[in-house]
């Protein structure tokens, strides 16, 4: 039996990605990293900036986001988010200007808890992505 | 009668305009298409994001304590009513088709003593709701420089609904946009999107039930917002494809108008310019005889 699902990434403007022979997928989910292999109880969560690793017989990927929610239902993973980086088109000066608007954020003073965890994820996560 | 001069001139005058409003036909099926691409591409985030919520609705056990964005504020007094035009002209009755859909509904909600408040989004819009409904009108956004809908943009608008609902400005919200149906029909349409309507048809119930992680009450808060500016977006996206189709429809009647007058005045400059060369003909014969 293969051991293969479908994952599908969609942002506003299209759908961003779809590969049917996925082995396995780590998404950073709100409570912590997550690996969905197939027949994965059906689940909804969503998610925090973090890397989403797709494991496939054609090649692993990395991608970065920001925000976003995961569905994963009769072996297919829909992963809707509005910011959404393949980690090999993400070059420095853009993890720069990422880093300081999620800095700016931080910031303000008027963020409250959650956001601040949230900004304070991204930060962590583009600090690591840089070294 | 006016002179063959005036008559040439006039000719003249329609078939530039012509000119114009043929290649405005062109510039808006070539952008059509690119903006029905889009909105057929935006499609499947909406749908998933719609179906996600459904599911997680139809989960939740607590109904008292379900976030505000889903339940309403339990009043049902201050509309919001967020109107998406275009911002340029020259586009058939786009725009005065959602302004009479919107002043109707205003109509109702004054009749029936609610209060009102108005979001423009679009100049168009903004200039024929000013007259009516001018102290109404409590922000105006315009999206002149981003040449394509965008979800940024899309989201700024949600922002600003959603804060004002957080500060309880309003109970429900309703957006007013044209859905593009074919390049001929647009069909003027009101949606409510706070409180945000759950009604399912029984069929596309999913029967197998979720796990969710946060809870469920948690993953709506977090993602009720992002449904309104997703629903936003849908909006735009449908109102830009609606924008050019009508303008394209307009400008090719414009065309056609104009061949016809073409054709009209045409016919005009012929006769009176053989009328003219009878007269003179007439004249001379005339001078002849009497000599």
């Amino acid at each position: 039996m293969s051991e293969e699902f479908k994952v599908e990434i969609v942002n506003p403007e299209k759908s961003f990605l779809v590969k049917e022979d996925v082995l396995e997928v780590v998404v950073p989910a709100f409570e912590g990293e997550m690996g969905i292999l197939k027949d994965h109880i059906s689940i909804i969560s969503f998610l925090k900036p973090g890397i989403i690793k797709i494991l496939s017989k054609s090649g692993d990927e990395n991608y970065y986001v920001e925000d976003g929610i995961v569905e994963f239902k009769n072996n297919n993973l829909s992963i809707l988010t509005s910011s959404i980086f393949n980690l090999n088109d993400l070059d420095k000066s853009k993890q720069q200007d990422l880093l300081k608007k999620a800095e700016e954020e931080a910031s303000k003073p008027e963020i409250n808890d959650q956001s601040k965890y949230l900004v304070d994820q991204k930060i962590e996560i583009l600090k690591s992505l840089n070294q | 009668m006016a002179s063959l001069d005036d008559l040439k001139k006039r000719i003249a005058s329609v078939k530039s305009t012509q000119k114009i409003t043929k290649a405005m036909k062109m510039v808006a099926a070539a952008k059509l298409r690119r903006a029905q691409e889009s909105a057929e591409k935006g499609r499947p985030y909406s749908e998933k994001m719609n179906n996600v919520i459904l599911n997680l609705s139809s989960g939740i056990s607590d109904k008292e304590n379900a976030p505000k964005l889903l339940s309403g504020s339990g009043k049902d007094q201050i509309h919001l009513c967020v109107v998406m035009t275009s911002d340029r002209g020259l586009c058939g009755g786009f725009n005065s088709n959602i302004i009479k859909k919107a002043k109707s509904y205003f109509a109702k909600l004054s009749e029936e003593g609610k209060e009102l408040k108005i979001i423009t989004v679009g100049s168009k819009g903004n200039d024929q709701l000013k007259r009516a409904y001018g102290d109404k009108i409590i922000s105006h956004i315009s999206f002149k420089e981003s040449k394509n809908a965008n979800y940024f943009d899309a989201e700024k608008v949600g922002k600003i609904v959603i804060e004002k609902f957080e500060d309880e400005e309003f109970d429900v919200c309703t957006i007013f946009y044209n859905q593009f149906k074919n390049v001929i029909t647009q069909i003027p349409q009101a949606q409510q999107i706070i409180p945000l309507n759950t009604e399912t048809s029984e069929e596309d119930k999913s029967e197998d039930s979720y796990e969710f992680e946060p809870d469920e009450d948690e993953i709506l808060s977090n993602l009720l917002p992002k449904n309104i500016s997703t629903q936003i977006f849908k909006a735009m996206l449908e109102n830009s494809a609606s924008e050019q189709g009508s303008r394209m429809s307009a400008m090719d009647n414009a065309t056609r108008n104009a061949g016809e007058m073409v054709d009209k005045l045409t016919i005009e400059y012929n006769r009176s310019r053989q009328a003219a060369i009878t007269k003179e003909l007439i004249e001379i014969i005339s001078g002849a005889e009497s000599l």
